[in-house]
């Protein structure tokens, strides 16, 4: 009985519950799904969730290491995790600082806390925070950069950078990369002839002095605003191609399939076939590329801002928060600079995981 | 003297997320040296899977369950025994592989994937030789160009160079029976090997194997869809369906007197030379049970229309019977009679 | 018989693909996939193209459907309800639209000619909508006419294409094909892809629908034995050109071409007591972007002469509604399908 309930439940499917079935069965991919869409969460809520401001700088708090978040207090017994104040000392030779726990005193994490103060969204000021900690102790769970400043929110605030632009990147490229291939491989011709050459030729540059020297052309003065716009747009007019060529080749065989050979022969007209055929049929192969191409988006700006000619500080990229650890000492001395690494590879990760398990699932027939 | 090949009670499952699928169901039959055994069924009835477990190729995620798939072996190195049981061998061991090819070997639909684009088809052929045997280089080249020549490749002096995309089908099926047959196996396996081909062409190799067989004396599984393929060229024939045998008999009585349902129905589902033209075709109705279901009875019961088909069909537990010395039918109620 | 009552008429129809090498696509030469194809079909009747791969039939079919614009030649349809006979090979696609519903189209590939992101009803529904010829309630009752005339259940309406299997899928082909009440029906190797039961199934169903609606078929296959069973008339081509075209009673009883005689002996038969004896041809079908001089057939040809290499043979009538292309159709006497013991 249960049998033929699954079976009227295959029967009875949309195309929409097909793929997400077979989705579900990519182990990979949910776990992929499960970390972009916490990922775009917190790149949403960054100011809420992130405990300081991405400039706050505390100067007694200098590379200051991870904060040790304690749920023993002193007599062995369980506590809500606290941690405690901590106090820097140099030592006036080797100008190395150590920073040391005070004891006595307790600070435990509280929930929705008042720091800070923000617009949120630009929009309304408010200075409620998520977690946090009351001064003069202070919560640096990825401790903090050479400024003072906590590394974790910085994180937070990257990670909205990074995502957006390979999002917005993304876009644009997808805009060009939908016209210029739906006109090559609809209309073939000479039309095609031409965008395939173009296409061949933006290739054939190699795409980090390209990228280089489009950047170097933006002048120094820019506000940060408007150079995150113009690096979005050399990332996508560099990436259109990839794009405008699977847009080109996927309309060149869905014009020979024969659903739409048959709408053709039913007396549709070219708008109900594009439409109604081609782009519904589409979309399932231009959400698999897009969602292989937001990685490489996102590694491009952590390149191009890692080596200075992408995103300036005050703008926080993950890229720009990696410039900060370029060099050797501070990598031996202050590692967890690194640790914006960690997210670049969770995210790149993440979407490949997602573009391949939607790449199986979309194939109708593979199975 | 046991037969050359004997497969009994063979059993294929192959375990899927949402179940097992019994794809080879209790399957036996034995095989003579120079006899060529039909095996026909539509699509889905497991047939293919019959072959692919006796070279031991079965793929992922199917199992041999059960059974025992017994081949007169000659005396190899460090094997005494003159009965192989195949199932208990390693599939990746030494021993598997020196069987495939040189005592075993298959040929399929589409040749083009079982050669090596990258190779010249010589090279291939060379290969099967150098492997199997004790020959230098120069004496595989020249059996693979006798071979060649064989199959009926006009100058294989010239086309033993030539790149499998460099021949038309029907030369790239001749050289892939002339691979599969280089080292003088006793059991060849053909899995649909004439679907992809042309009429004429089929006729080419359907003559062709024959006259291999006869001067080389193999033994040959011949796996088809098409009746009138295996009409053509089986000795015997074991009509599967749903992984089970419904029918084995020699060839004559399988098409002169079935007497299954099933091999009936499907005999006279295509238009023969007494079917009046431009006349309603019989048909089986319904479609294949769900694959993930296990059927105790006949599978074909539901879709049968010769007794009604009763519980008796659908309880009385799967077995062949024995109606003369060589015709076996399983069919629970014997509702045809001579 | 009346000159209207013939449906459509083929005349020395012709489509040379050309062949492009390098950058600039220069052509260099043709493949001539179909090279002077005559044949007529007169309404409600049943036309069997045959032929091996290559031999061009499916492109015939997709230059009666506008696919394809000919290279040369004529295609004369004649429009029902007395109206006028228009040649669809000089059309535009804009021009054709008009024509479209009275010849329709089943494919070969059940699973790639529906769209799977539509459900039954809206394959079945498409031909009504963009023709305009229902909407609202009585655009449903075609629907559901249409599902019924298929032999398929009215709750299947709502499945989308992957819930059905093969033979169900090609009745649904079927159905969507009918929907506008076309007068010519192209099916291209309809059964192909099928089971032999399933094949049936498809064949029972096309024959009634026919003698329910009194369409004409062409229907392209490469089984000699469904064409004669289902054909008044066969079309047999070999490399783009006709070299036999018969009612099928006159081709299977006595065949005046080497080819149609070898291509029959070569079926194999599921009966035993038919010990056929067949003729075994020499090499493949000819390469058709080099197709050999003189009888393109003359190569495999076991009654081959001199001039066959030498001189193409045309298309000649030899009997009532008998042509065929062959130097020696007189002077052999070839067997037909009983003395070959061919039980197709």
């Amino acid at each position: 009985m249960e049998q033929k309930q699954k079976e009227m439940k295959y029967l009875n499917a949309t195309w929409r519950q097909l793929v997400w079935w077979r989705y579900q069965k990519h182990t990979l991919a949910m776990i992929g799904l499960v970390s972009i869409t916490g990922m775009y969460f917190t790149a949403i809520f960054c100011e809420f969730l992130a405990p300081y401001e991405k400039d706050t700088r505390h100067l007694e708090a200098i590379y200051s290491p991870p904060s040790t978040v304690h749920i023993f207090d002193e007599n062995g017994s369980l506590r809500w995790p606290f941690v405690r104040k901590t106090d820097m000392e140099i030592d006036l030779e080797t100008h190395k600082m150590t920073f040391r726990e005070v004891m006595g005193v307790n600070y435990p994490i509280k929930l929705f806390v008042r720091g800070d103060t923000y617009l949120f969204w630009g929009l309304w000021e408010t200075d409620i925070h998520f977690f946090g900690v009351d001064s003069p102790a202070k919560l640096y769970l990825f401790g903090a950069d050479r400024m003072g400043r906590d590394v974790f929110s910085r994180c937070l605030y990257g990670t909205r950078i990074s995502l957006s632009i390979g999002m917005i990147g993304v876009f644009l490229s997808l805009v060009l990369g939908l016209t210029l291939g739906g006109i090559s491989g609809y209309s073939g011709g000479w039309a095609d002839v031409v965008i395939q050459r173009i296409i061949e030729i933006i290739r054939c540059f190699p795409s980090i002095p390209l990228w280089m020297g489009l950047s170097a052309s933006m002048p120094p003065h820019w506000p940060a605003l408007k150079v995150y716009f113009t690096i979005t747009l050399i990332l996508s007019l560099v990436g259109w191609t990839d794009l405008a060529r699977m847009v080109r080749g996927k309309l060149i065989a869905l014009r020979e399939e024969e659903f739409v050979l048959a709408a053709r022969f039913l007396g549709a007209s070219d708008a109900r076939i594009i439409f109604r055929h081609l782009l519904p049929s589409f979309t399932s192969h231009i959400i698999v590329s897009v969602t292989l191409a937001i990685p490489g988006m996102i590694l491009a700006e952590t390149a191009l801002s890692f080596l200075g000619i992408g995103l300036r500080p005050p703008i926080t990229s993950l890229g720009v928060l990696l410039k900060e650890a370029q060099n050797v000492t501070t990598v031996a001395l202050y590692p967890w600079l690194l640790i914006p690494v960690a997210f670049v590879i969770i995210i790149v990760l993440s979407f490949n995981f997602v573009g391949d398990g939607l790449r199986d699932a979309v194939d109708p027939y593979s199975r | 003297m046991p037969p050359l090949l004997e497969v009994d009670d063979l059993q294929v499952h192959f375990f899927i997320d949402e179940g097992t699928v019994r794809a080879v169901d209790g399957v036996s039959f034995s095989l003579e040296q120079g006899k060529t055994l039909g095996i026909v069924g539509e699509s889905g009835s497991g047939k293919s899977v019959i072959g692919q477990a006796i070279l031991r190729i079965v793929p992922s995620p199917g199992q041999i369950v059960n059974g025992r798939i017994l081949l007169q072996v000659d005396e190899k190195e460090n094997l005494q025994q003159q009965t192989l049981d195949l199932v208990t061998i390693d599939p990746r061991g030494a021993l598997a592989r020196s069987i495939r090819g040189s005592d075993i070997s298959m040929i399929f639909q589409e040749p083009m994937n079982s050669f090596s684009p990258v190779h010249t088809v010589g090279s291939q052929i060379m290969e099967a030789l150098l492997i199997h045997s004790d020959v230098s280089k120069a004496e595989a080249r020249n059996q693979a160009i006798e071979m060649l020549h064989r199959v009926g490749i006009p100058q294989p002096e010239n086309r033993i160079d030539a790149y499998p995309h460099q021949l038309s089908g029907g030369m790239r099926q001749r050289a892939m029976i002339a691979m599969a047959l280089v080292c003088r196996p006793r059991v060849l396996i053909a899995d649909e090997p004439t679907t992809a081909l042309d009429v004429t062409v089929q006729a080419q190799i359907l003559a062709l194997l024959k006259e291999l067989q006869e001067e080389f004396g193999m033994a040959i599984i011949f796996i088809s869809h098409n009746l009138g393929v295996i009409s053509d060229i089986s000795d015997d024939v074991l009509v599967v369906y749903f992984g089970r045998v419904m029918e084995q008999a020699p060839v004559k009585d399988i098409f002169d007197y079935p007497l299954h349902p099933y091999t009936q129905a499907l005999l006279r589902s295509v238009p023969g030379i007494d079917t009046p033209v431009r006349t309603e075709l019989a048909t089986i109705e319904g479609t294949l049970p769900d694959p993930l279901a296990y059927i105790v009875g006949c599978p074909f019961y539901g879709r049968c229309t010769e007794c009604g088909g009763d519980s008796v069909c659908r309880d009385q537990p799967y077995e062949l019977t024995k109606v003369s010395p060589e015709h076996f039918v399983a069919c629970p109620r014997m509702c045809i009679k001579l | 018989m009346s000159a209207s009552d013939i449906l459509i008429e083929v005349k020395n129809l012709k489509k040379y693909f050309p062949i492009q090498k390098g950058v600039f696509k220069k052509v260099v030469g043709h493949v001539k996939a179909v090279d002077g194809v005559s044949f007529s079909i007169r309404q409600g009747e049943t036309l069997g193209l045959v032929g091996e791969s290559g031999c061009g039939k499916t492109t015939v079919g997709r230059m009666i459907m506008g696919a394809y614009r000919p290279t040369g030649g004529e295609i004369w349809f004649q429009t029902p309800d007395g109206g006028p006979r228009l040649n669809l090979a000089e059309m535009t696609p804009a021009q054709m639209r008009p024509i479209r519903p009275h010849i329709q189209m089943i494919f070969q590939d059940p699973f790639a000619s529906l769209n799977p992101r539509m459900t039954v009803r809206e394959i079945l529904a498409e031909p009504l909508i963009v023709n305009k010829v229902a909407k609202g309630a009585a655009l449903e009752g075609r629907v559901r006419e249409l599902i019924e005339l298929v032999g398929l259940k009215v709750q299947y309406l709502t499945r989308y294409p992957h819930a059905f299997s093969g033979g169900q899928r090609q009745r649904i082909c079927v159905a969507r094909a009918m929907a506008l009440y076309p007068r010519l029906l192209v099916a291209d190797e309809p059964t192909s892809a099928l089971d032999v039961s399933v094949q049936a199934q498809i064949v029972n169903l096309a024959l009634e629908i026919q003698n329910k609606m009194g369409l004409a078929y062409l229907f392209i296959s490469h089984d000699l034995g469904l064409v004669r069973h289902f054909s008044q008339k066969i079309v047999l081509m070999y490399v783009g050109k006709v070299v036999e075209y018969a009612p099928a009673a006159n081709l299977f009883g006595k065949p005046r071409h080497p080819y149609t005689e070898a291509l029959m002996s070569n079926v194999p038969s599921v009966r035993s007591d038919f010990v056929s004896h067949k003729i075994i041809l020499k090499g493949e079908t000819a390469d058709p972007i080099n197709p050999p001089p003189g009888c393109a057939f003359h190569p495999r040809c076991v009654y081959a002469q001199d001039v066959c290499s030498r001189e193409e043979p045309l298309l000649r009538e030899i009997g009532p509604d008998h042509v065929v292309a062959c130097h020696f159709s007189e002077a052999l006497d070839l067997n037909g399908c009983d003395a070959l013991g061919c039980a197709i």
